[in-house]
């Protein structure tokens, strides 16, 4: 009782055949091996498994892989080829917003989808922005300032130009 | 010699961050081997129980099952371990094996585990387990627990008291006697869990035909673990092997023996496949330990001037049915009764400690073990006793701290401070959070009715243990460090080391440290850790280890490395080695800093060319070092946070409004990394003082088991934290490096639960309760 499925994964076309129960962090981990996204908790409530499915992030612990049939799927391993994310791991290196490294690639998700929201973000906004991420071991202060510092930065660049 | 020391105290970046960012972290958590197979477990669902029925030919003949076990196919397989140590003169606890076997004696107790072609097969099957328990009573509560006649937690034991001990100096009593004033309060410190993003994780590989054992574990403590795994099963010790590659957050969790990870290596030498285990969220809240779980009574006594005379001090504390292997469930009462008014000139003292068994899930070692309790309890009867005879906080804290020219020092509960500097941190902290200022906000806002407080706590941590902490007590477990350096042929540096990296950024000041012995920069030095086949033997990472210990040893190993290639550079320059030292990648001259040869030109000769130098000359550009403490059995760091809080008297709620911590870790190695430790240790402090909590109902079950439910700090609730430093080198080594992994997490609840009372004080209600939920902060006020 399986099911055909096409996606496109990191701009590159995928055909998988899947169990109705596989979610599409297990489809990307364990069947393509893209293993930048991280499963913390399966129940949706951590965001270490946060990809973008059609440019919007969601978690892909929650959503089954029968469901993204047709979509388009980017991982941290897409975003960082494509270099849509290189300031922000900039600054998240920089500011070492990032220990144990198991968190971060949902952070980056979060910080991705928050900044092309909301280019000068408060801190308290980024600080509600990352109300589905947990980090364990930074204490958030210093992925908060990677992301203010960031949208800084997007925001010098962006302006002179208009 | 090296003349400057220009990397140790830079801010360098983590290399090894780099990978995470872009999504090539390499976790257990990824691995996947040929043939490997996947494990799920059958737990308990009754907290104390005999099992009367165990069926499993139905799951066994599920798809994708390749084997069931049950205790009576597996334990065979493992010696049973024992969580005592020799030193906790009169403790006890049950044998442990991976399985249940007759007694389930918590609420997801491992009695079955299914092998199967993927985790979801193996799950599936768990659901036609035919598991039948006679439930019986389950002890819940410690001070039930202690009750004569009460139900025992398990077998095998003679009471429910693991441990008790009492510490206690001859006057204490005549110290009360002869008090001015006499303080006292009623403590609870919930239980909480570590909750390491990534949950604990093992691929266990045996191969038969070699008897090798490679096993992949997201551990902080390779060598304990090759250890364990040889001894307990059977191999001989170099035969095992274990990877530690990337882990997703430990905070001491990830150094205990668990059923699981012990099961799955059974299953991998029963199968001879490679098998692994990955925890799921919900079986982390029933397998991973949970940490401190106690009630504290205490009293203070103090003389007219505020003067603390004496502390007597009651800990009960309650640890699940078996204390954990190897490291005990006896060292975080321990360490409570003995960090009790540490920061103080503090004569007199009495600490008891019951370490009480209970039908709940293990609680052991736990990012700052002990530190966070005691200081908890000291500060809330300082602040209490400072209301009493009406000085500021800081006062009579700058009246009883020790002085900053008075060491060394012993404390009434025998720790020897080297030297620590708590006056000069306590100075620090009121200009830092601009005390005088926020006390006239908070006294501005107080007229409009919003309750803001101010809460101060002073700190002792304890850093770098010897070998007197566990070894001592018959514990395998390493209190030295080794690391191998080596001049690659193209010049470079190879550093394999014992400490171990869990994010916290050791590969990066090692690599500091050991560049700054050779005369090149830090990317110059590649750091290897967490391999037992590829890394000298040692401790690893656990009580702040990874700098001081760590740190020395490289630096150690650097510096014979640096002779060696001086002494090889001589003879190849025909000049005294004493004339040469080690700059910019090179063989300088020691006095004009000219370039004599680089070290990517030794490494070619000593390579490639060694016929060409002087007949009898050792061409070796490798260095072996270990490096044990030797001096003070703890190197004790100290410092103080501040906690400004508003408190909703009305809901409840606590806002976090600011943070501030003042530490003194000796020497700094990496000031950014130093102020991220204290950063996230300071949130860990913060989620159980307010959040983090196991809850249990009267039957032993654990009601708040999910992620969902149980309450992790969040970005939006944790304050921005300040931080400030005052610099007191240990001279028991030559780097001066103590530890300050623990340092947040020690004293950031005890500021916390100050600053709540501070703000509550107006209402005349206190709360000595963590966490500090609405709920209780209501009840508190009597509103509910």
């Amino acid at each position: 009782m399986k099911t055909d499925i096409t996606l496109t994964v990191n701009g590159e076309a995928v055909r998988e055949t899947v169990e109705p129960r596989t979610s599409l962090a297990d489809l990307l981990r364990d069947r393509l091996r893209l293993t930048g996204t991280h499963v913390g908790c399966e129940m949706g409530s951590c965001g270490a498994c946060l990809v973008m499915l059609d440019g919007v992030p969601v978690h892909s612990c929650l959503v089954l892989a029968v469901q993204v049939s047709g979509q388009t799927v980017s991982t941290i391993e897409g975003l960082n080829d494509s270099g849509d994310i290189a300031d922000l791991q900039r600054n998240f290196h920089d500011r070492n917003a990032l220990q144990c490294g198991f968190c971060t690639n949902g952070m980056i998700m979060s910080a991705q989808a928050l900044l092309s929201d909301n280019p000068s973000p408060s801190r308290p906004e980024i600080r509600d922005a990352l109300s589905g991420n947990y980090c364990r071991c930074t204490g958030y202060e210093a992925i908060v300032d990677a992301i203010s510092e960031t949208a800084m930065q997007r925001g010098a660049i962006v302006e002179p130009a208009q | 010699m090296t003349a400057a020391l220009p990397h140790i105290g830079q801010s360098h970046r983590r290399e090894n961050a780099l990978r995470h960012l872009a999504g090539r972290g390499k976790f257990v958590t990824d691995l996947a081997l040929p043939r490997m197979l996947h494990v799920a477990f059958v737990r308990s669902p009754v907290a104390r129980g005999e099992i009367v029925e165990l069926d499993v030919a139905d799951a066994a003949a599920s798809p994708g099952v390749v084997r069931v076990f049950t205790a009576a196919t597996l334990n065979g397989l493992c010696k049973p371990w024992v969580g005592t140590l020799d030193h906790f003169t009169g403790m006890q606890s049950s044998p442990q094996n991976m399985l249940a076997e007759c007694d389930v004696l918590w609420v997801g107790h491992p009695v079955a585990m299914i092998v199967a072609h993927s985790r979801a097969q193996a799950e599936d099957a768990c659901e036609l387990i035919m598991l039948d328990i006679e439930e019986k009573e389950a002890v819940v509560d410690g001070y039930a627990a202690l009750v004569p006649g009460a139900a025992l937690a398990s077998g095998g034991i003679t009471s429910n008291v693991c441990f008790e001990t009492v510490v206690e100096t001859p006057d204490v009593d005549a110290a009360f006697a002869r008090a001015a004033h006499v303080v006292e309060a009623s403590f609870t410190f919930g239980r909480h869990t570590a909750v390491t993003l990534e949950p604990r994780a093992i691929v266990a590989d045996f191969d038969p035909s070699a008897r090798q054992l490679n096993v992949h574990h997201g551990t902080q403590t390779p060598y304990q673990f090759q250890d364990i795994y040889a001894r307990h099963f059977g191999l001989s010790e170099g035969k095992v092997r274990v990877i530690a590659p990337d882990v997703g957050g430990s905070f001491g969790m990830k150094l205990h023996v668990y059923n699981e990870e012990m099961a799955t290596v059974a299953a991998s030498i029963a199968l001879g496949r490679p098998v692994r285990f990955v925890a799921d969220r919900l079986e982390s809240f029933v397998s991973d330990i949970h940490a401190r779980d106690h009630r504290v009574s205490a009293r203070m006594a103090l003389d007219a001037d505020g003067t603390i005379l004496a502390m007597d001090v009651d800990d009960m504390t309650q640890i699940g049915a078996f204390s954990t292997y190897p490291r005990t469930s006896a060292a975080e009462g321990n360490q409570v009764i003995r960090l009790m008014g540490a920061p103080y000139r503090m004569p007199d003292y009495r600490g008891r400690l019951s370490v009480v068994f209970q039908n709940k899930v293990q609680t052991s070692q736990y990012r700052a073990v002990g530190h966070p309790i005691a200081c908890a309890v000291t500060e809330a009867l300082v602040d209490h006793a400072a209301g009493v005879l009406d000085l500021d906080p800081f006062e009579i804290r700058q009246r009883n701290l020790l002085a900053d020219d008075a060491y060394p020092q012993v404390s009434a509960t025998g720790y020897r401070f080297e030297k620590l500097s708590h006056q000069a941190s306590l100075s620090k902290l009121h200009l830092l959070m601009g005390y005088d200022t926020l006390r006239k906000e908070q006294a501005a806002l107080r007229k409009q009715g919003i309750h803001r407080g101010i809460g101060i706590a002073p700190f002792v941590e304890i850093t770098n243990p010897g070998a007197t902490f566990y070894g001592v007590g018959g514990a395998r477990i390493s209190a030295q460090d080794g690391a191998i350096v080596r001049l690659t042929p193209s010049g470079d540096v190879h550093c394999a080391i014992s400490v171990t990296e869990q994010g916290q950024g050791t590969e990066t000041i090692i690599a500091q440290v050991v560049a700054d012995q050779l005369g090149v920069s830090p990317d110059k030095v590649k750091v290897v850790t967490g391999d037992t086949d590829t890394t000298p033997s040692g401790g690893a990472t656990w009580a702040c280890r990874g700098a001081g210990i760590g740190g020395e040893t490289a630096l150690r190993a650097g510096r014979k490395l640096q002779t060696q290639i001086l002494t090889l550079a001589g003879e190849i320059l025909q000049a005294a080695p004493t004339d040469l030292r080690l700059a910019n990648g090179a063989v300088v001259d020691a006095a004009s800093g000219n370039e004599r040869i680089s070290l990517a030109e030794i490494g070619r000769i000593a390579t490639y060319r060694p016929d060409t130098l002087p007949k009898g000359c050792d061409n070796s550009l490798t260095v072996a070092q270990h490096f044990a403490p030797s001096g003070y059995p703890f190197d004790f760091t100290n410092g103080i946070q501040a906690s400004y809080v508003e408190v909703d008297i009305e809901t409840g709620v606590t806002r976090l409004l600011k943070h501030w911590v003042v530490e003194d870790c000796g020497r700094i190695i990496n000031p950014l990394l130093v102020d991220e430790q204290i950063r996230g240790g300071v949130v860990q402090g913060l989620g159980p003082a307010f959040f983090e909590e196991c809850l249990y109902d009267e039957t032993g079950q654990m009601i708040n088991a999910s992620l969902a439910d149980y309450l992790v700090p969040m970005a939006g609730e944790m304050p921005d934290i300040e931080i400030a430093h005052i610099e007191t080198p240990t001279r028991d080594t030559i780097l001066g490096a103590k530890g300050v992994g623990e340092a947040g997490t020690a004293a950031a609840g005890a500021a916390a639960m100050n600053a709540v009372n501070d703000a509550l004080r107006p209402t005349g209600a206190r709360i000595y309760q963590t966490p500090m939920t609405p709920q209780r902060i209501l009840t508190a006020l009597g509103h509910v």
